[in-house]
């Protein structure tokens, strides 16, 4: 008994260990892959110096922010300002905890399922830590005891605050359809009736531009517009502090397009086919499943960016207004149509 | 009173409120991003520049060189000409007999012992190509590479004269480039 509790603690930890550090090196990646696409956009090529395609370019990045000087200002509250980031990055990465990345493995005899915890209010947890993310933002902006960073903050904790609101009644609609909040039997309900992309697609559209302003992406990068506010919240970061900020939008933006690929996109699934057919052996299952998932979420990823490229920064009272008096009515009117529509299937 | 119209092309601003449809952005912004990735597609203008240079224009006025003959002696007399004809002031030379004996380094009798160009100061403008009475400087295809210093950009007799025709034909054909070639 004692035994088994000891290695399903040693399976979780190693587990965390694999998700946080995939976490970390595809946030790495994706702070490469932003250039690329950026260039690729705008006629260039990118980085291509560092390495082959100059995929160690990450690596350069990450040893230059490590050698950069550390400075604090003098009049900044320390304790809050080291808080600041640290919280910022923690809150990222907390996210992942309730994701479903595949189907289980077979180890040893026994299955070991791909899920930190399969708890169950998941998506309610994701939501929790995501709005704890603001505070990494506004601590920062508050504790740089700088006008700015201070603007910045409170913009983008308003921000944040409006769109979390038509997110979660977006995703109201596609919780009436699974009838369940944990993360696993969401994906599972896709496996079996289609992915919830086919019946809530307006869902999809809203809980997709609420979750562009929950990552601070453009065009709602309201937080840390450079051009108006000289980097918002992050301009007294330097060194790694500013890394951890910079690399927990990443990490952000990542786990994003994980939990959208999981909510509206079948998760692990893969299109059009019924693999449970294949006779292919459990573990090969479960790789191909989250390379899958993986799939989803770069190309989300990759969207993220080709938005950012694409469209300058929203005006303030453009954003207010696209939040409250567009996404909150039209997240309202799917839920009661997708209620409605439900009940009278249902009779 | 309305501003005067220079051209028939102006446009009126159209400030009709926007539609619902518009007001979600959706649409529009969709409409850019097709206009994105296509240049995500598209050949890039990129030049990887140590390795790859873009080819000048047979007229292009690059860094100078100090021309010898086809015997590898100096053509420049240090008459000075190109000095005054320099708008920029970038040139300075000192003069020095010819001795006995040194007839296979100048052409003449008259040398320049000193000659340097302040590359910070040149426009390349290509006044003293024009000023040279002994075809003795031109302006090459290339352009002076970057420097660490100011001194750096100070460019000596070694540096401007051209390779020696005798000894190295090759460098001495690189050096004069196309453009000498069609001449």
């Amino acid at each position: 008994m004692l035994l088994g509790i000891f290695w399903v603690i040693v399976e979780k930890f190693l587990l965390v260990g694999l998700i946080i550090s995939l976490s970390m090196v595809v946030a790495m990646y994706a702070t490469y892959a932003e250039r690329k696409v950026a260039a690729f956009l705008q006629d260039r090529i990118g980085p291509n110096r560092a390495g082959i395609f100059g995929l160690l370019q990450p690596l350069a990045d990450g040893g230059k922010l490590f050698f950069k000087e550390e400075i604090i200002p003098l009049t900044s509250s320390k304790f809050l300002f080291i808080l600041g980031p640290c919280l910022s990055m923690i809150t990222a990465l907390l996210t992942s905890a309730v994701i479903p990345w595949s189907t289980p493995l077979h180890l040893f005899g026994q299955d070991v399922p791909l899920q930190v915890a399969d708890i169950n209010i998941g998506i309610l947890y994701i939501f929790g830590v995501v709005s704890l993310g603001v505070y990494g933002i506004m601590i920062g902006g508050w504790a740089s005891n700088n006008k700015f960073s201070l603007l910045a903050a409170v913009r983008g904790a308003s921000q944040m605050v409006s769109y979390e609101l038509p997110m979660g009644l977006a995703l109201l609609g596609l919780l009436l359809f699974s009838g369940d909040l944990r993360m696993s039997v969401i994906v599972q309900n896709q496996v079996e009736h289609g992915w919830h992309i086919i019946y809530q697609p307006l869902g999809f559209l809203i809980f997709f531009v609420c979750a562009l302003a929950e990552c601070n992406r453009t065009p709602f990068d309201m937080a840390e517009a450079e051009n108006e506010l000289n980097f918002g919240y992050h301009q007294e970061y330097s060194s790694m502090k500013l890394g951890f900020y910079l690399f927990a939008e990443y990490i952000n933006m990542f786990i994003s397009g994980i939990v959208m690929s999981c909510l509206f996109f079948g998760g692990y699934d893969i299109p059009f086919v019924h693999e449970a057919t294949w006779g292919l052996p459990q573990n090969v299952m479960a790789i191909v499943g989250f390379c899958v998932l993986m799939g989803k979420a770069f190309f989300f990823v990759f969207v993220f960016m080709w938005i950012r490229w694409t469209i300058p920064r929203f005006r303030y009272d453009q954003l207010m207004n696209l939040g409250w008096k567009k996404l909150v009515p039209l997240a309202l009117i799917n839920m009661v149509v997708t209620a409605a529509v439900i009940l009278w299937l249902k009779k | 009173m309305a501003i005067m119209q220079l051209t028939n092309r102006a446009k009126p601003v159209d400030r009709k409120p926007m539609t619902w449809l518009e007001s979600i952005y959706l649409w529009n912004i969709a409409k850019g991003m097709l206009i994105t990735i296509k240049h995500f597609f598209k050949k890039k203008a990129t030049i990887q520049y140590p390795e790859q240079t873009r080819t000048f224009s047979q007229v292009f006025r690059g860094l100078q060189v100090l021309n010898r003959d086809e015997e590898g002696r100096e053509n420049c007399t240090a008459c000075g000409l190109c000095a005054v004809a320099c708008p920029a002031e970038a040139i300075t030379m000192e003069a020095a007999e010819r001795q006995p004996g040194e007839e296979h380094l100048y052409r003449e009798e008259k040398y320049a012992a000193k000659y340097e160009i302040n590359m910070l100061r040149c426009i390349f403008c290509g006044y003293c190509e024009e000023a040279c009475p002994k075809d003795a400087i031109y302006l090459s295809q290339t352009f002076a590479p970057a420097n660490y210093g100011r001194q750096g950009f100070i460019y000596k007799k070694e540096d401007l004269l051209i390779p020696d025709p005798v000894k190295d034909p090759e460098g001495y054909k690189k050096a004069l480039g196309e453009k000498r070639v069609k001449k």
